[in-house]
């Protein structure tokens, strides 16, 4: 952990590794992970839908755990490391799970759609052949208005059988 | 070459939004910009005494503060864009700031802009408002009483409008055997698209131009208002929408924050970007639904309906938005009689202003209101001559050889073969099996029900000369530019302006199947008012229909010109060439031929054109519809009622839904997906609340109940295609087909379940705690 200094502008310094990346960013103590990540480092996959914690829109990895950006105050993920949905895109195309939500039309107007990824990838580390019933549950926190769900459960069962 | 159209291809847009490269309007970032947040109303109804904004004036970072005063003479107010004829309706002044007065909690009373987000909400805090708070309220029948508070000088008695149409006399129900009469309130919803609203607006002085990126499901709609309430030419106004995140009817209205933040822009000579917080989507995006309904359904004990009657009083909140006066009105009424052979319907619809958040179209708008009062009724008239509710609607539903058909309100359905879908259905759902199990676990003491919707719904809004006969400020046609360019690669310019449903992959079929190209060598651009020429938008189920229609015109057209050019290449007749496979050949001599890409080169050379054949090739059509197009379907759901605690099991859902050819069926089958859990989520979760003073008591997600993954089964689902005969594309719609059927197949289903408790209605959402009421109420033990 870093000495947590504030400047005279009133911001401070905050040192995390963001997709493999070291970045030091400077800022307000108040500001949310999530706004610094979109318009600090300019990582815009990252969206907001309620900033009360509830609609799951702004979901990334904080050391590999999913956690809500915006209720999370940049200052606290000093030292931590966040993945967002550009860290886990690959360079060239998309990642299996990405692949998957396209090929199950698991997404509609893609706004919780980098957030579902996030979820999906998440789950499938500790629970690589979820049943539909684990992944209705484990989606419990991400609202998404457009597609009804299923064919986002039907993207995460064809990954994981494509990757068994 | 196999055609693209009805495969399940995977869609064009998804790689860009799923890796988080969309371009939302809060992605926007410009040199300069600086951000707006707006002090609202914290009170349903009061008289602004004095406004101080002199501390917040001299805070480090603030540009500007402006009140409802400081912008009286500068911008025009809000229009209202849908007058229905003969309705006496008082279009009230709606101002982007208040003055003098508030009528809703998160009417906007000043707007502040700073160098940062965080300070202008800061500075809101500072602004100190003297109130003289007013009685109001946000009930449209308490605010019709001679006693309630008025909420504008021009509208006494609180009346907005009052509206009456169809014919239904009283002897067609003195004479019938049965009339079932119910009052029903369709409860108010919050539309909440996971993307908030948000505008970024841009100034350049030296040209007068005004850029707006907005989320917007029209964005040419937008420019018009905007324009007109900025005192900006059309011509200089640019409003860009490129992806929007969910929309259902809630960015289609015109709203008081553009227009703020495209002034501060000019006025300040910097971009001003504002986002809506979701407790300011709450409270001040237009809300969904919220009438109450008295409605009267008429027939004889063989299950033949006679008549139906509804009196509607519709709280249209505490300014009349955008569409909103269409909505209770021509989408509501007009297609009362539904699916069925009634021959009198009517509807007397009142339009009452209250202390509430102004409501507009949501998912369906109209539709799924008069679909569920009489797919409600039918079910307790049913029950009242004692005959299975399936059997009432096949008894009444119209039948094939009867189309086009012409309904009591005079609309003309272009197509439908209703029985075949409910067949499909029931066989889908082994129907009669499923009465003899629920008679079985009945006796074993459990609570199961089946629900059944037949609807019919109006989609393809809409032929311009029925729009304006109907009072719509707007033409409902659409434009469509195809540009092929010369390597043989296409863009499309649609008027159309999808926010989700995919166009950019069902459009791209369309052209693709058409010049035998590949999906791939095809662009569709869409939402920006500067690259396309005109649209209105993407709303009432019109997108494939009418602007998937306008494209498959102009891509007709680029054929025919290409065929010019071919024939003129091949030195044969005009009449003489095929087009086949990609290739322009010359009748029963397949050899001689040449290539589409050929002929797009030849086409930009010029070097050798027949004689009046201009250079280039592009197809260009304004296209306007004939008539409406009528989806149709019926949909069933399976539900189990936890005796002990009231909560409902969706069990199993069924959905048999028409909308003329499918173009896409991946595609189709997501919408029907999203719009059935929306409709359900009226009939078991939703619900805005207000409470007496007309505060907004389901202002977060923590309090209105938002439909999650768990909630819900795997849906069985399923297409009957009766093309439309009267667009290229035998298309209908397929958008809002799942919320307008879900919600009374849901409560019906509900309703079933609970007939050994004598349980009539229960007003929704069927919560945990309503329907264990209604069973303690209803008394009788299973």
């Amino acid at each position: 952990m870093s000495d947590a200094v504030i400047s005279a502008s009133g911001r401070t310094p905050v040192r995390m590794e963001v997709n493999g990346v070291a970045e030091t960013v400077y800022v307000e103590p108040r500001w949310l992970l999530s706004d610094v990540l979109r318009h600090q480092l300019g990582l815009t996959g990252t969206h907001v839908g309620c900033e009360q914690g509830v609609c799951g829109v702004c979901t990334v990895l904080l050391d590999g755990v999913l956690v809500r950006s915006c209720l999370l105050f940049a200052v606290q993920v000093d030292g931590h490391r966040v993945t967002t949905i550009e860290g886990v895109t690959p360079d060239e195309g998309l990642s299996p799970i990405q692949a998957s939500f396209q090929r199950h039309h698991g997404l509609q107007c893609g706004f919780c759609t980098p957030a579902m990824v996030l979820t999906a990838e998440a789950l499938l580390r500790t629970h690589p052949n979820p049943s539909e019933a684990d992944i209705r549950d484990a989606f419990s926190g991400n609202i998404c208005r457009c597609t009804g769900y299923q064919f986002i459960v039907d993207a995460i069962r064809g990954c994981s059988e494509e990757e068994r | 070459m196999a055609t693209v159209l009805g495969q399940r291809l995977r869609r064009k847009e998804d790689p860009r939004l799923i890796t988080g490269k969309g371009q939302y309007t809060d992605d926007v970032q410009l040199p300069g910009l600086v951000y707006a947040s707006i002090l609202r109303s914290p009170h349903a109804h009061a008289r602004i005494l004095r406004v101080d904004a002199s501390l917040a004036r001299e805070m480090d970072g603030v540009l500007a503060v402006y009140t409802g005063e400081d912008l009286e003479g500068k911008l025009g107010t809000i229009p209202t864009a849908w007058l229905p004829p003969d309705s006496d309706i008082r279009t009230v002044p709606h101002s982007a700031l208040a003055v003098h007065r508030v009528r809703y909690v998160g009417d906007g009373v000043a707007l502040v802009v700073a160098s940062s987000r965080s300070i202008a909400e800061d500075a809101l805090d500072v602004i100190s408002v003297d109130y003289e708070v007013l009685p109001g309220t946000a009930d449209q029948e308490i605010a019709m009483k001679p006693d309630a508070a008025q909420l504008h000088e021009d509208a006494p008695g609180n009346v907005a409008f009052h509206w009456q149409v169809g014919h239904a006399p009283d002897d067609v129900f003195a004479h019938a055997e049965v009339t079932v009469r119910q009052r029903i309130r369709q409860q108010r919803l919050i539309p909440n698209p996971m993307e908030p609203r948000s505008a970024v607006a841009q100034y350049n002085e030296s040209t007068g131009d005004m850029t707006i990126w907005a989320t917007s499901q029209n964005p040419h709609i937008h420019r018009f208002l905007l324009s007109g309430i900025l005192g900006i030419p059309e011509h200089k106004v640019r409003i860009v929408a490129i992806d929007v995140g969910g929309g259902f009817g809630a960015k289609i209205a015109c709203y008081p924050d553009e227009a703020l933040v495209a002034f501060a822009a000019r006025e300040l000579g910097r971009p001003v970007k504002w986002t809506e917080s979701r407790r300011e989507h709450f409270l001040v995006t237009t809300h969904g639904r919220d009438h109450i309904e008295d409605i009267e359904l008429a027939g004889n004990r063989d299950g033949t309906l006679v008549g139906i009657r509804v009196k509607v009083l519709a709280n249209m909140g505490a300014y009349l938005s955008t569409a909103a006066p269409g909505v209770p009105t021509i989408l509501f009424a007009l297609i009362l009689p539904g699916p069925y052979t009634i021959p009198y319907a009517a509807a007397d619809v009142y339009g009452v202003f209250t202390n509430s958040t102004p409501t507009d179209a949501y998912r369906g708008a109209g539709r799924p209101e008069a679909t569920y009062l009489l797919e409600r009724m039918v079910d307790l008239f049913a029950r009242e001559i004692g005959m299975d509710p399936v059997e009432v609607r096949r008894k009444n539903l119209i039948p094939r050889h009867q189309f086009p058909y012409h309904n009591a309100m005079g609309l003309e359905y272009d197509s439908g073969n209703y029985h075949l879908a409910l067949d499909k259905a029931l066989e889908m759902a082994g129907y009669e099996e499923f009465r003899r199990e629920q008679s079985r676990l009945r006796e074993e003491g459990k609570l199961v029900g089946i629900g059944c919707t037949t609807y019919v719904e109006i989609c393809g809004l809409g032929p311009s000369q029925v729009a304006g006969a109907v009072g719509f400020q707007g033409g409902l046609w659409e434009s469509s530019q195809v540009r092929v360019h010369p390597t043989g690669k296409v863009t499309v310019f649609t008027g159309s302006s999808p926010h989700g449903q995919g166009e950019e992959t069902t459009f791209a079929q369309i052209v693709a199947d058409r010049l035998h190209i590949p999906m791939a060598d095809v662009e569709i651009v869409h939402g920006d008012t500067d690259r396309i020429s005109m649209g209105w938008g993407t709303y009432g189920s019109r997108s494939t229909p009418v602007g998937g229609s306008a494209l498959a015109v102009a891509t007709e057209r680029v054929v025919e010109k290409a065929k010019k050019i071919a024939a003129h290449m091949l030195e044969i007749g005009e009449s003489d060439v095929e087009f086949d496979e990609g290739r322009f050949h010359a009748k029963g001599a397949p050899g001689r031929s040449v290539s589409f890409q050929d002929v797009t080169l030849q086409a930009y050379l010029a070097w050798n054109l027949p004689a009046g054949v201009e250079p280039a090739l592009e197809g260009r059509a304004f296209y306007d519809p004939v008539n409406f197009t009528y989806s149709f379907g019926t949909h069933l759901a399976l539900v189990e009622v936890d005796k002990d605690t009231g909560e409902v099991e969706l069990k199993r859902y069924i959905a048999v839904d028409d909308c003329g050819r499918v173009l896409n069926p991946l595609i189709a089958e997501g919408q029907v997906h999203g719009g059935i859990v929306q409709g359900v989520g009226q009939a078991l979760y939703e619900g805005a609340i207000y409470d007496e003073d007309g505060q907004l008591m389901t202002g977060t997600f923590m309090d209105y109940a938002m439909p999650k993954a768990r909630f819900f089964p795997t849906f069985e689902t399923a297409f009957t295609e009766t093309p439309s005969p009267h667009n290229p594309l035998g298309v209908k719609g397929i958008g809002e087909t799942g919320t307008i059927a879900s919600t009374p197949t849901v409560v019906n289903a509900v309703m079933d379940a609970l007939q050994p408790f004598g349980v009539r209605d229960i007003p929704m959402p069927l919560t945990p705690e309503r329907v264990w009421g209604a069973m303690q109420k209803g008394g009788m033990e299973a």
